[in-house]
């Protein structure tokens, strides 16, 4: 045994096998081109120059017998700065498939030293819980086969839009309607909406590709597609466009971006979507929004009148308010107000046991144009990993509850509720979404599964790449560095959200008719809901099916 | 198939003339219940005053008809007519029918000067009452209408043999408005007030098909928590209920109806003179648009008869006659056996726009498009 001294060894020491990810590579394969190397955006590789003893036993030589060669090899990092993310770049750039990541099955050591420095484990990304979630486990299971037959999904004429804004109970509507007084504003739209992503914690590429493929969506395809902008405002010429119809601004604790808003509106061609006020968040539940220094660029920090490169940390909460009571009745109010209250404002919470009462003070504000509610399973750019694996609620029993407590009151029409948080999340996005829309809710919105069908993000359950926070997004979709955000071609993600919301039109189609609904959006139609799963059936008032 | 007929003519005629009309229809089983409902009624051995409340339904026993008449006579109102109708209680199924009534009732004194409004809200709670005390003594009380000139019966089997059973044939009543339906259940289950036709304040519909956004439109209407809107044993009992809403809460005129449960499109509306009214209207009832396929037949008070389809018109239903005598029915043979002296070239099958109806002076069919102006009220 050699002595301790010989040997590097510290309490953070690591090596292959104690990382999340190996990278295994084939020296027979490989060319060394070195673009593993190159593109791999935690450095996690590197070609080094190495030696190689080739022990020869010849006894009547009287050269010396061991020789040496040297070579050019790959190998991968140990230190925790620069462990493998599995973001694959590498695989995927490689001509010859000489190089992989692969999750590592044993151990996972690292996870005790994610907090050097004292700082906690941040990333961006998702729960990180694998297997299918409740909603891929609810079907629809009341299909018209008696004295009705099925609808052709190809050949019957559809309506899947739903109303964002506050409705009036109809004799409400018909009183103002003789007299003149002010009916809130409405959108019909597409139950699956683009959530908040802000401009900042997409690149510019990834979030202009966006918008551009929610007004083909729009004006092509006929698919009243709206996108959330998320906290950070967007570029000065999209809100003196009319292009901004199609947007939700949102305004949140650190009201980034709402100078230029604020400054825009009398130059606006036409109104938003919607205002969007975000009080919580699904996958950092009471906490802020944080764009991190990594990627406070220029363009971003002109845009949140910000100096660059600073952390933005945004407060857990408004902190001009002293309750949700106060803010329903001072900040729905003004922004209402601020739009000619020509435009819906609602409030954005993250799903939470305390989410009936936030709803029940909606219920009693005329300004207040719906309730949006975020699970657990939802995604961020940044956030402690803490809060993103374990502060939260999920979806589906949230939003039913919310909804049942609507249908009490009779209210259920009046304030529509929008539910995120993991639809999606294993790629059945339509299905999560109908079925949270037959629990209750008038639509959803989607934000992972955007990013990974219309940008082709690479993040998935077993912590995959989650790298947003820090700015190098291998694909260019979270990142503000212009070499690497070159390379999300704008075109090409615009082309992707029409395939997506096509798809998603297609597949709604395919759920609906079955069920012999066409002509409205099934909300609220859990008779046609059922799950294998006793305690859920009876915690969401479904059918138990098995 | 469930099996829809109607007739209104100026000249009263048998209930058993319309079930005669249904054996024409018969295909399939639909023998899971039959309704019918009487509008215009008159009586072989009784001059009938059409301002007196008609109730109508069931006792299970001689106890239930006693607590019925207790319960009358404690609120004050005065039996003016029992009819009694000649039994073959053979050929009915269930065994625990003690009393078909049909009975006219003088409002109570102090109802005398009300207003209509309140004279229906009473014969409402009155009837909503009586059911609760059926329910709650093991539903041995069964109550369908209590309203002037309406008499209803319900029955579970097949429609000619429940009129059989009831010797409707023996001509001691008839009536100028006849609705019946012959019953399929879909969905839910067999029960008496699950009959078609369902009938609410003088607005009684009745159904083929199935109503697939059934679930959200009951969920809506119960949260109304308006009297009366209760039950919903079937999923077409909410039809009823729309158009109460519509006519008697909304106080919206009878071409809302359509606007209400088949919405027309956006396209459509951008064109449409009131189409701003109408997207906002859509918008606050959307809770309340039917999905079908179903075929809507309804009656009002005046003796207004009415024929709707869903959007998707995946039901039949078609309507004819001639100047005094008209008929709906679900299928075509079904008008042909109402009303056989007409010119069949002369029916009309409406489309998903339609509504048609056949006006109480019965000499031509009124078609209403949705695509027509709709006739907006004035500020006042």
């Amino acid at each position: 045994m050699v002595s301790a001294r010989s040997v590097s060894v510290t309490p953070s020491s690591l090596t292959y096998s104690d990382l999340p990810w190996i990278i295994e590579h084939r020296e027979d394969r490989c060319t060394l081109c070195g673009r593993c190397t190159a593109i791999c955006p935690k450095e996690a590789i590197y070609l080094g120059h190495f030696r190689q003893r080739i022990p020869k036993l010849d006894v009547f030589s009287t050269k010396r017998q061991t020789e040496y060669r040297t070579f050019t090899g790959i190998r991968q990092n140990t230190n925790m700065a620069n462990s493998c993310i599995g973001c694959a770049m590498c695989e995927m750039i490689c001509p010859n498939e000489a190089i992989a990541p692969h999750p590592n099955t044993s151990e996972n050591r690292s996870l005790f030293y994610n907090n050097q420095k004292g700082e906690p484990y941040k990333r961006g990304g998702r729960r990180n819980v694998t297997g299918p979630t409740l909603l891929d486990r609810i079907m629809f299971d009341r299909i018209s086969m008696l004295t009705d037959p099925a609808l052709d999904a190809g050949r019957h004429e559809f309506n899947i839009t739903t109303s964002l804004g506050r409705v009036l109970p109809p004799e409400e509507f018909l009183q103002k309607n003789m007299n003149g007084g002010w009916i809130p504003p409405t959108r019909e739209i597409f139950p699956f909406v683009i959530g908040s992503m802000s401009f900042g914690a997409l690149s510019p590429n990834m979030w202009l590709g966006l918008l551009q493929g929610v007004a083909y969506c729009n004006e092509v395809l006929g698919i009243p597609v709206v996108m959330c902008t998320g906290e950070g405002g967007c570029p000065p010429w999209v809100l003196r466009s009319p292009y901004l119809k199609y947007l939700i601004l949102q305004i949140a604790s650190g009201y980034f971006g709402w100078d230029e808003i604020i400054r825009a509106i009398p130059e606006m061609q036409c109104d938003p979507a919607a205002i969007e006020i975000k009080y919580g968040q699904g996958a950092k539940p009471g906490d802020g929004g944080l764009l991190m220094w990594f990627k406070v660029s220029e363009l971003i920090a002109r845009l949140r009148g910000v100096p660059e490169g600073v952390d933005l940390p945004s407060p857990p909460v408004h902190q001009t308010l002293y309750s949700i009571e106060e803010s329903v009745m001072k900040m729905i109010q003004s922004l209402s107000m601020a739009f000619g209250h020509k435009v819906p404002v609602y409030p954005k919470i993250s799903a939470s046991t305390s989410a009936k009462s936030v709803l029940n003070n909606l219920v009693r504000n005329p300004y207040a144009a719906g309730l949006m509610i975020d699970g657990i399973d939802g995604g961020t750019g940044a956030a402690y990993d803490v809060s993103m694996a374990a502060t939260g609620h999920p979806i589906a029993s949230n939003v039913r509850e919310c909804y049942l407590d609507l249908a009490k009151q009779g209210k259920q029409n009046e304030i529509p509720i929008f539910a995120a948080g993991g639809i999606g999340k294993n790629g059945n996005v339509a299905q999560n979404g109908m079925a949270l829309i037959m629990l209750g809710a008038s639509g959803v919105h989607i934000g992972k599964y955007v990013m990974q069908a219309a940008a082709g993000c690479l993040g998935n359950e077993k912590n995959r790449c989650n790298v947003c926070n820090v700015g190098i997004c291998p694909k260019g979709i979270t990142s503000q560095n212009p070499k690497l955000y070159r390379r999300l071609d704008p075109d090409l993600v615009a082309q992707r959200v029409a395939d997506m919301f096509m798809s998603i039109r297609t597949e709604a189609k395919k759920i609906m008719a079955p069920l012999g609904r066409s002509q409205s959006l099934p909300v609220g139609m859990s008779d046609a809901l059922g799950i294998n799963d006793k305690a859920a059936a009876e915690r969401l008032q479904i059918k138990y099916v098995c | 198939m469930c099996r829809l007929a109607l007739k209104s003519a100026n000249e009263p005629f048998s209930p058993y003339s319309v079930l005669t009309a249904m054996e024409a229809m018969k295909e399939g089983y639909d023998g899971s219940g039959l309704g019918l409902l009487l509008r215009g009624l008159e009586f072989e051995d009784f001059k009938y005053n059409p301002r007196f409340p008609v109730l109508s339904g069931i006792a299970h026993s001689k106890k239930a008809e006693y607590r019925l008449d207790e319960y009358m006579d404690a609120n004050g109102y005065e039996l003016k007519y029992d009819h009694r109708f000649a039994m073959r209680p053979g050929l009915i199924e269930a065994k625990d029918r003690f009393r078909y009534f049909l009975r006219a009732y003088r409002m109570p004194e102090s109802y005398k000067e009300k207003s209509q409004e309140e004279r229906e809200a009473k014969l409402l709670r009155t009837r909503i009452a009586l059911r609760r005390i059926g329910e709650d003594n093991g539903d041995d009380l069964t109550v369908f209408s209590f309203y002037p000139d309406v008499a209803m019966i319900k029955e579970v089997g097949w429609p000619l043999q429940v009129g059989d059973a009831l010797c409707l044939d023996d001509g001691q009543i008839k009536s100028r408005v006849c609705m019946a339906q012959g019953r399929q259940n879909t969905n839910y289950g067999i029960n008496l007030y699950a009959c078609h036709p369902f009938f609410i304040q003088g607005i009684a519909t009745m159904t083929n098909g199935e109503n697939t956004a059934f679930v959200p439109i009951r969920d809506w209407l119960l949260g109304r928590k308006l009297p009366g809107y209760m039950g919903y044993q079937s999923d077409s009992e909410v039809f009823a209920h729309i158009l109460h809403y519509t006519l008697k809460e909304l106080k919206l005129p009878l071409q809302a109806y359509k606007h209400i449960i088949t919405p027309l499109s956006n396209t459509e509306l951008d064109e449409h003179p009131q189409g701003e009214f109408l997207r906002g209207l859509r918008n606050v009832c959307k809770r309340l648009i039917i999905d079908g396929p179903n075929a809507v037949i309804g009656t009002l008070p005046d003796e207004t008869c009415l024929l709707v389809m869903d959007q998707k018109k995946l039901r039949p239903a078609t309507v004819g006659g001639r100047p005094g005598e008209w008929a709906i029915a679900s299928e075509m043979c079904g008008v042909d056996a109402l009303v056989p002296d007409r010119d069949p070239a002369l029916d009309f099958q409406p489309m998903r726009e339609h509504t048609v109806l056949i006006p109480p002076d019965r000499k031509e069919l009124t078609i209403w498009s949705q695509l027509d102006p709709y006739p907006l009220p004035q500020a006042a």
